[in-house]
């Protein structure tokens, strides 16, 4: 069993994964935003089905919305990333 | 030039056009794309069993309750809503939330400050070698079976949406789940599950809220429910649009013994049970950076939690009542369709995705269910690989050989797993029922297990003879009460006692609980306890307090301490308990 401490320089690498998850989602999310803005623009909005709304155009926006939450969070604190050895510096 | 897409596959209960199938590709890309950036952190077998223990609460604490957010949750949920309503809401609220807290709060210290990498290596620890092999085997030869119905329920997923061949679909999503899982471990995995969270949530959100729209609100479906509840075999109408006393659910005929069914059979014993000692859960907390964020994980978990009932039951609710062929079946009737031949309450969320998603939203909510099934299956295979090379290969097969030694090993049964889901998902497909009943008899495990372990965290004087010995006790008296209902385990079960659904489970894990209790004590009594500096960090008296909580947490604002916050689930759970 290894001990709490990474050993020999892995620390950095943790930390730039951790940043990634909350660009992962901002990337995912916005991706799917543009394309049901762009669906809820030019397509069809079958208003049969959705008892009248434009579901593609509101959902789209809402997953842009959501999208530039994490990105701007990521930006804003970002982790601690530096070649720090000690495990104090973890939480975000 | 968008307008009017044209359906691909047209003998699928839902007509997917290109862009949904755009908007799935899109999702195995950033799948695929995860694994093989996790690849590059991985380089010992602590960061490939608990992802080096580095991660943030948040990021475990959702991956805590996506890992549990899979196939049997989302189709189980808005199936039993579908059939009886709002009680089905206490699989959360009575169910989950409670036993998450005391997770976060009494037992997460002696998990994470032991240091030890799974479950059963706790249960090795405190009782030895017999608890250990009973907990280690039984975890993992229920991981496969319940991965291979996960791999089942995706397969027949795929086929009925995009009109796949059941083993082909089968065998792709394997090789999927195999990628992300051995090219990354358990980080992978939990980032994934961070990312279907949302995926999931972007799905069901629009599904519910377009549905309450189609129904006329709230009081639509009221009125809807009010129309056809009593005839045949449907609850009553207030039955079903209040959680308590949830007769229906339960069984029972008495209001009293059905309240009492749920709060101690399904609030404290199997919830406590499958909460505080399924790997799969804790191994989640245990991959964080501090024993506060361990903590905090199920707790942050708990709240996300609560609201998912609103996102899985009311679209099953919604269902029933809008769905010409869901609303049918629930009528008694028997409709052919569905993903297994004929229509069941399984297919709600499916028939309600074909009626109210336009093109475009209707790709997320696919992508969304494949993720959620997926995921669940990978959360089953990591557990699996854990315990395999930890607790099985590496203490009794292989010993003392190097780090690098076992994370091969932890691979290649990653492997292993996954082939051996693919052959029980076949088993699944040809025997449906007896994999129910195998599930029912594996939540028979959990309620012991959870009566050994609280004892041994609190009674030092409980010996190692008394820890396999309670179990094995406590899991027999549960199968006695399976096989004395009605029903329980099919054909098997003689109904000497009145009791059947979920009410028979409730009874036979609380007699379980019971008899592993009253037999670890007798046994104790009788038998030498092990010598209390062996019980250092893994029995409460014999813990100093400053190894059960973090000394930095003092410092942090109210917002990031555990306490403060299940303080804050709590009172949240209790106001929408009155509330419905």
């Amino acid at each position: 069993m290894s001990e709490h401490t990474p050993s020999d320089g892995a620390a950095s690498t943790h930390k730039a994964g951790l940043l990634d998850i909350r660009s992962i989602i901002g990337a995912l999310m916005g991706v799917y935003g543009v394309i049901l803005v762009l669906m809820g623009i030019f397509a069809d909005p079958e208003t049969d089905k959705t008892g009248g709304t434009n579901a593609n155009l509101w959902a789209g926006l809402a997953m842009l919305l959501v999208a530039l939450v994490f990105v701007a969070w990521a930006r804003l604190r970002p982790v601690r990333v530096p070649e720090e050895q000690e495990a104090s510096a973890a939480s975000s | 030039m968008l307008h009017a897409p044209a359906p691909l596959a047209s003998d699928t209960i839902i007509s997917a056009s290109w862009v949904d199938y755009l908007i799935v590709a899109i999702y195995f890309g950033f799948v695929l794309g995860i694994g093989l950036m996790a690849r590059r952190g991985v380089s010992d077998s602590v960061d490939f069993f608990l992802s080096g223990r580095s991660l943030p609460a948040w990021v475990t604490g959702l991956a805590f309750i996506s890992a549990n957010l899979g196939a049997v949750e989302i189709m189980g949920m808005s199936a039993s809503g579908a059939e009886f309503g709002l009680p089905t809401v206490h699989y959360f609220w009575v169910g989950a939330i409670p036993a998450m807290l005391f997770l976060g709060i009494v037992m997460m210290p002696f998990y994470y400050g032991s240091q030890v990498r799974s479950v059963p290596e706790f249960m090795l620890r405190r009782f030895g070698t017999g608890a250990h092999l009973v907990n280690a085997v039984s975890f993992a030869v229920a991981q496969l079976l319940i991965a291979g119905i996960n791999l089942y329920l995706l397969g027949s997923i795929i086929q009925a949406l995009l009109g796949l061949d059941l083993f082909l679909a089968v065998v792709i999503a394997a090789v999927i789940v195999l990628c992300y899982i051995t090219l990354g471990g358990l980080s992978a995995a939990i980032y994934n599950e961070v990312l279907q969270f949302f995926v999931i949530v972007a799905a069901l959100t629009p599904l519910t809220l377009l549905g309450l729209d189609r129904v006329g609100g709230w009081q639509g479906v009221k009125d809807g429910i009010a129309e056809t509840a009593g005839q045949g075999d449907v609850p009553p109408a207030a039955d079903q649009l209040n959680s308590w006393p949830g007769t229906a659910l339960t069984g029972f005929d008495s209001e009293l013994l059905s309240v009492v069914g749920i709060v101690f059979g399904l609030g404290f014993v199997l919830s406590f049970g499958y909460w505080t000692t399924n790997f799969v859960e804790v191994q989640r907390a245990m991959a964080t950076d501090s024993i506060s964020s361990a903590r905090k994980t199920p707790i942050i978990g708990a709240f996300p939690k609560m609201f998912v009932p609103f996102i899985t039951i009311i679209p099953g609710m919604i269902a029933a009542v809008l769905v010409a062929e869901i609303a049918e079946v629930k009528a008694g009737g028997d409709v052919s369709g569905g993903a297994e031949g004929s229509v069941t309450y399984n297919d709600s969320l499916i028939y309600l995705m074909r009626d109210v998603l336009p093109n475009g939203l209707l790709g997320v909510a696919i992508a969304g269910l494949l993720a959620a099934f997926m995921a669940g299956m990978a959360a089953n295979v990591s557990a699996f690989n854990t315990v395999f090379s930890v607790d099985l290969w590496e203490r009794y097969a292989v010993k003392d050989r190097s780090d690098g030694y076992y994370l091969r090993v932890g691979r290649w049964a990653t492997v292993g797993a996954t082939v051996v889901a693919v052959f029980t998902a076949q088993l699944a497909a040809s025997f449906s029922n007896i994999m129910d009943y195998l599930q029912t008899l594996f939540g028979f495990f959990n309620a012991p297990l959870f009566a050994t372990f609280i004892l041994g965290m609190f009674w030092k004087r409980m010996t190692a003879t008394a820890g396999w010995a309670g179990l094995a006790s406590g899991t027999l008296a549960a199968v006695l009460v399976g096989f004395l209902a009605e029903g329980t385990l099919g054909s098997l079960s003689i109904g000497v006692l009145p009791l059947s659904g979920q009410g028979a489970a409730f009874v036979a894990a609380g007699v379980a609980f019971a008899v592993d209790i009253v037999v670890s004590v007798a046994v104790s009594l009788v038998t030498t306890p092990k010598p209390a500096h062996e019980l250092v960090g893994l029995v409460y008296s014999e813990t100093p307090k400053e190894d059960l909580v973090d000394e930095a947490e003092a410092s942090y604002p109210w917002y990031r301490r555990t306490l403060p916050l299940a303080g804050i689930a709590a009172v949240l759970t209790i106001i929408l308990n009155l509330a419905f």
